[in-house]
């Protein structure tokens, strides 16, 4: 029973990971770059919210939508003043500059909301299920979250077949230049998948704060990482690819931390990552390109 | 143009070879145009008048610039001198996607397809800027969300057809074999309701009786949508039959510009292709 519980918890940390890994997958795919910041989003996003709810005392759902579009335009703004004057450049650029927004969100968190760690109310009004008697606990927090999960793949898969501008961004992604010789603006799809991703990036944040209740200028830094593996894991550029590395991932290291040891349980998770890749170097659900010779 | 604040430039129309375009506003109109790489001169005082509905061809030797030019006159490249206009607009400047918009298109001489995309979906990518539905109508999936959806299916499968490819739209575009995939990006290019179409080597790696085929596809394009053709071309036989004049560059210089009958038989060209006779 035991297990079973460490397993439940294990997906639901695992579905936020995936929900922030979906973002990291998107902007890879789509911009080719790798958005080491997207984790501090998930930080703006959860302060967002808690400011909303606490300060405003506005209702928990009111809140997110908040955090949302806060952090739509917030990854948009990112976009355009950080990144889109560097297109073209060497993609080392990007990225340095990418961990230099990492720092700027998170210093600038600091400045606004102090180094002090806030205690984040759940957002979550669902009462814990018992079952099987009382020795499995299955928290609103865990039902929200993985539902949440599954319904953003689900939707982000519809979006990038069945529409139009899902369309763009798969040409996009994977020719850019005949994309544009198609009359496609590439800056508008490259804003497009940043909201998208931030907007995203919002709902993890208050998911995860909801679960792990602290909430610090540096909270977002660590599941970034993670899920940025997370979306290595699994294939990244793929959407399915980055669900299922996040809850691996998630279960790994719940499993880790209560059978191995707490300490090393990201060392586990990173050791897991590096045997995977020696083995599968494209990722569990990446796709093997062959370089022709 | 309406969304684009240019001034149309009306163009002399000399140099117009079909009598049918005689007196009409040329779609592409290139004038002086050059390019420098470092201190590498690719392409040098290139022009070039088409009309409406003509289709010519480009040709040359391996490597004397005729794909630099297609990217010059597609926005890729900016040029280092003189002008490009497509329809009387100048595209000095312009994104590409904006220069896609002015009704000017192309195919690639290596296949540029979206291979993940269905044969289908690589069309209605084409067919972008035409599709007229909001980001919330599709998200919401409103009705006006499943109408411009079935206008656009309607659309993009009746091109298809008119190319012979309406049994492969629910294929990937990466699994077909060469030669369709080859028609599937002129169909692709149509898709973006061009008025001019630049085809860089249609039939590369087509064997003789595709080749043919393509020769009758490209003059029934011309004749449906009344467009320009503008085509580079390593085969002959098809550069002759289907073009009503041809321009040969080498070394990013225009060489000679005729008709196929005067361009078979001058000296230039044939000394471009085949060497300078010894004479020792």
């Amino acid at each position: 029973m035991q297990i079973l519980q460490y397993l439940i918890n294990g997906i639901s940390i695992g579905a936020v990971y995936a929900i922030i890994a979906l973002g990291y997958t998107m902007v890879y795919g789509i911009a080719k770059m790798l958005n080491f910041a997207h984790g501090d989003i998930i930080m703006v996003g959860a302060y967002i919210s808690f400011c909303v709810t606490n300060y405003l005392g506005l209702p928990a759902f009111v809140s997110v939508i908040a955090a949302m579009a806060v952090c739509t335009l917030l990854g948009i703004l990112i976009e355009k003043l950080a990144y889109m004057p560097l297109r073209g450049t060497p993609s080392l650029a990007v990225l340095i500059t990418a961990i230099g927004v990492s720092y700027f969100l998170q210093n600038g968190a600091q400045l606004i909301w102090g180094s002090a760690p806030k205690n984040f109310a759940s957002i979550v009004p669902l009462k814990p299920v018992f079952l099987a008697g009382g020795e499995l606990v299955i928290t609103g927090e865990v039902i929200v979250t993985i539902l949440a999960s599954v319904l953003i793949m689900v939707g982000l898969t519809l979006f990038t077949t069945k529409t139009k501008i899902g369309k763009a961004m798969r040409a996009v992604s994977e020719d850019r230049a005949a994309a544009q010789l198609m009359g496609i603006s590439v800056n508008n799809t490259i804003s497009m998948t940043f909201a998208i991703g931030s907007a995203l990036a919002a709902i993890a944040g208050v998911l995860l704060c909801s679960t792990v209740p602290t909430l610090q200028p540096t909270t977002g830094a660590m599941p970034g990482i993670r899920a940025f593996t997370a979306a290595v894991f699994g294939g990244i550029g793929s959407i399915p690819g980055a669900m299922l590395g996040g809850i691996l991932l998630g279960i790994i290291e719940t499993f880790s931390k209560a059978f191995i040891s707490t300490q090393f349980s990201d060392a586990i998770v990173f050791s897991v990552l590096i045997i995977i890749l020696l083995v599968k170097p494209a990722g569990l659900l990446g796709k093997q390109i062959q370089e022709k010779v | 143009m309406a969304d684009y604040p240019r001034k149309v430039i009306q163009v002399p129309t000399y140099n117009l070879f079909r009598e049918q375009d005689a007196g009409k506003q040329p779609v592409l109109d290139v004038r002086n145009l050059g390019i420098d790489f470092g201190g590498l001169t690719a392409v040098d005082s290139f022009n070039i008048t088409l009309g409406p509905t003509e289709i010519s061809g480009l040709i040359g030797p391996n490597g004397a610039g005729k794909t630099t030019i297609f990217n010059l006159l597609t926005g890729v490249y900016q040029p280092t001198r003189g002008s490009v206009l497509v329809n009387g607009i100048d595209i000095k400047g312009m994104p590409v996607h904006k220069v896609n918009k002015l009704g000017i298109a192309r195919t690639f001489q290596n296949i540029r397809l979206f291979s993940e995309m269905t044969a289908l979906d690589n069309v209605k990518v084409g067919m972008h800027n035409e599709i007229r539905c909001s980001f919330l109508a599709s998200l919401l999936r409103l009705p006006s969300y499943y109408r411009a959806e079935a206008a656009a299916n309607m659309k993009a499968m009746e091109l298809l057809d008119f190319m012979g490819l309406a049994d492969v739209a629910d294929q990937k575009a990466g699994s077909l074999p060469y030669g369709v995939q080859r028609r599937l990006e002129i169909v692709r290019a149509l898709a973006t309701n061009p008025s001019v179409i630049l085809l860089d080597e249609p039939a590369a790696g087509m064997n003789p009786s595709e080749t043919t085929e393509l020769m009758h596809q490209i003059r029934r394009i011309r004749d449906t949508f009344h467009i320009a053709i503008f085509l580079i071309e390593h085969d002959m036989n098809l550069v002759m039959n289907v073009c009503e004049a041809i321009a040969v560059v080498n070394y990013g210089k225009i060489i000679a510009k005729g008709t196929p009958e005067e361009i078979r038989s001058n000296p230039a060209v044939i000394e471009a292709y085949l060497g300078k006779e010894d004479n020792d």
